[in-house]
């Protein structure tokens, strides 16, 4: 079978969220960068389907030339091959990112033959607009599951769980499909050292699509102002018992 | 002109309808339209209801399946989706404001679209007190678009506190050092009735599992107490905490930034404060 996993790499912020001083973006000068941890479980799903199944894992993204770092860690776990729509480190919005997907999976698939699953994240990490899965399936004209914690092949069909308040709603779709998976769909492996060292030497594809037009532009970004908590410290050690019963107690929790 | 919302029972859902207010008045198409749930139907029937209606926009909760179904509407219509809009001003082009990164961030974007559509992030506007507006009619839908549609539904099998529902949460991050190390948080948990939470530096390293994990990828609480023993306060983390009354971080390191956004903190080992809790619980019983 053929297996497709699209992410995005997105700065890993910590504790506060500094931006650039036109606050069009965030200042990622002393950042890591990651993918979501909702596409880490696809690619770990990708992974495994294909070390069940037999076939070929694919692993694409739309992103500036660094982005070649995570499509490397994907294929560290053990993805085939790798695509990459080169950006100029620009943003694009979700309705021109899902078009260039869409044109590059048309490419890939008139050359190497159809995926039978396409997993996305359910949102991206940083702009969330829950929709470049979604988009790219109707494209394609193939069912899409969104939001999902489990995925079961069955033949020719997949069995899709998504999680919804008291349990789980079941889908069942035939293949080819494209799903939507969020973080709990599986613990992703970590890389091993030979994962890396084979990641070299795998196969990457590049392209450098236009840009277009967004039609949801970006005018500026902000920091929400914060809850306005003010820590009252209510000691040190185990001396600080007594003082945090209080407080539960008179939060009425105790 | 009318605006058409895509409505359930959840006050997200007024919520929505009272931002879509300020683009017309208001028709509702119900989330229950297609039983049992099927997205790309409640597309087709918003599709059709926009265009019968030209409806100025579209509007819906930015829940799970609010954002879902808009994004096939989107993807069907051709047109842009602002999701998780925490304000909109119509216009041409519309302005609005949207939640980044699960909220820590906000972006102002001008949303160029002939019919905007838009989803509510909930909890970031005043729900709508008014009547419910009226019900569009709602016509069959083609079979193509039944193909994804829910067959079968499971219960959850654990039958502890959930942490959604949570009244009060016990969360441990990475500085509870191990899987057994839980055993002090699940003591002070049970002596509370609270659900144990945990960051996700603990359900990468397989401590604890997924549904246990607070934030933007998690799950997010609303406890009247939150207790964070050994999280330092990533902004993912936090943005699972928006809805808690009120936080303890419990930390030895007291410039972590969850020790500065709490309510209330405890500096040292968590290993010796947490049983320290519990045993003052135990002592005053
Ligand atoms: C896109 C994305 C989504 C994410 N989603 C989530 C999410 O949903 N939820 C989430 O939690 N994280 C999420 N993260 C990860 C997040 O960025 C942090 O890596 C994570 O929250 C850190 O977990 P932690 O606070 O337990 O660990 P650390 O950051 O390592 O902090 C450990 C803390 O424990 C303290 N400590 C250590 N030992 C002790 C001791 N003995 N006593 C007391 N204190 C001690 C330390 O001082 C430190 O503050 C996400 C990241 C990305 C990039």
């Amino acid at each position: 079978m053929k297996v497709l996993v699209c992410v995005k790499r997105v700065p890993i912020t910590g504790g506060r969220i500094v931006l650039t001083d036109d606050a069009r973006a965030i200042n990622t000068q002393h950042l890591g960068f990651t993918i979501s941890p909702h596409e880490e479980c696809g690619v770990e799903e990708a992974v495994r389907l294909i070390e069940a199944n037999k076939g070929e894992s694919v692993v694409l993204t739309l992103g500036p030339p660094e982005a070649v770092e995570q499509l490397r860690d994907a294929m560290a776990l053990g993805i085939d091959r790798a695509i990459h729509l080169k950006t100029d480190g620009q943003e694009w919005d979700a309705e021109s990112t899902a078009a260039a997907l869409i044109e590059a999976i048309r490419a890939d698939e008139t050359s190497n033959g159809p995926f039978d699953l396409i997993f996305f994240g359910n949102e991206s990490a940083d702009s969330a607009g829950f929709q470049v899965g979604i988009r790219v399936a109707y494209a394609l004209a193939r069912p899409c599951v969104a939001g999902l914690k489990k995925v079961t092949l069955e033949g020719s069909s997949v069995r899709c769980e998504q999680e919804v308040e008291g349990g789980r709603d079941v889908y069942v779709v035939p293949l080819p499909a494209v799903l939507t998976v969020k973080e709990g769909l599986n613990l992703p492996r970590y890389p091993s050292v030979p994962g890396k060292m084979r990641a070299r030497s795998k196969p990457m594809a590049e392209s450098t699509p236009t840009r277009p037009v967004p039609r949801l532009e970006l005018v500026k970004l902000a920091v929400p102002a914060g809850q306005g908590r003010r820590a009252e410290s209510l000691g040190a050690g185990s001396a600080a018992a007594p003082a945090v019963v209080e407080m539960l107690q008179k939060a009425g929790v105790l | 002109m009318t605006v058409i919302v895509l409505m359930d029972s959840s006050d997200a859902s007024k919520q929505a309808l009272a931002l879509a207010r300020k683009f017309g008045e208001p028709q509702s198409v119900s989330m229950d339209a297609v039983q049992p749930f099927a997205p790309d139907a409640l597309a087709a029937i918003l599709a059709q209801a926009a265009d019968d209606m030209n409806a100025s926009a579209v509007v819906a909760a930015g829940t799970e399946r609010g954002n879902e179904v808009m994004a096939r509407l989107a993807a069907r219509m051709g047109l842009p989706l602002a999701a998780n809009c925490i304000d909109a001003e119509p216009g041409d082009p519309t302005t609005v404001t949207r939640q980044r990164w699960g909220g820590s961030l906000l972006e102002e974007a001008r949303l160029h679209s002939p019919r905007p559509l838009m989803t509510v992030a909930p909890h970031t506007v005043a729900a709508d007190s008014g009547p419910p507006p009226a019900e569009v009619e709602v016509k069959p839908v083609a079979e193509t678009d039944l193909v994804v549609r829910v067959v079968d539904h499971v219960s959850p099998s654990n039958g502890g506190v959930s942490l959604a529902e949570a009244k009060v949460i016990v969360s441990g991050g990475r500085g509870v050092g191990s899987k057994e190390g839980f055993a002090i948080i699940e003591e002070l948990a049970g002596l509370l009735g609270a659900a144990v939470g945990c960051s996700r530096a603990v359900t990468s390293a397989g401590w604890r599992p997924h549904t246990d994990q607070v934030g933007q990828t998690g799950t997010k609480v609303a406890p009247e107490v939150y207790i964070a023993c050994g999280i330092s306060g990533a902004t993912q983390h936090m943005a699972g905490l928006k809805g808690a009354k009120r936080i303890l971080a419990i930390n030895s390191d007291p410039q972590a930034p969850l020790m500065l956004n709490a309510d209330y903190s405890v500096t040292g080992d968590l290993k010796e404060i947490v049983p320290a809790i519990s045993a003052e619980i135990r002592k005053r019983r």
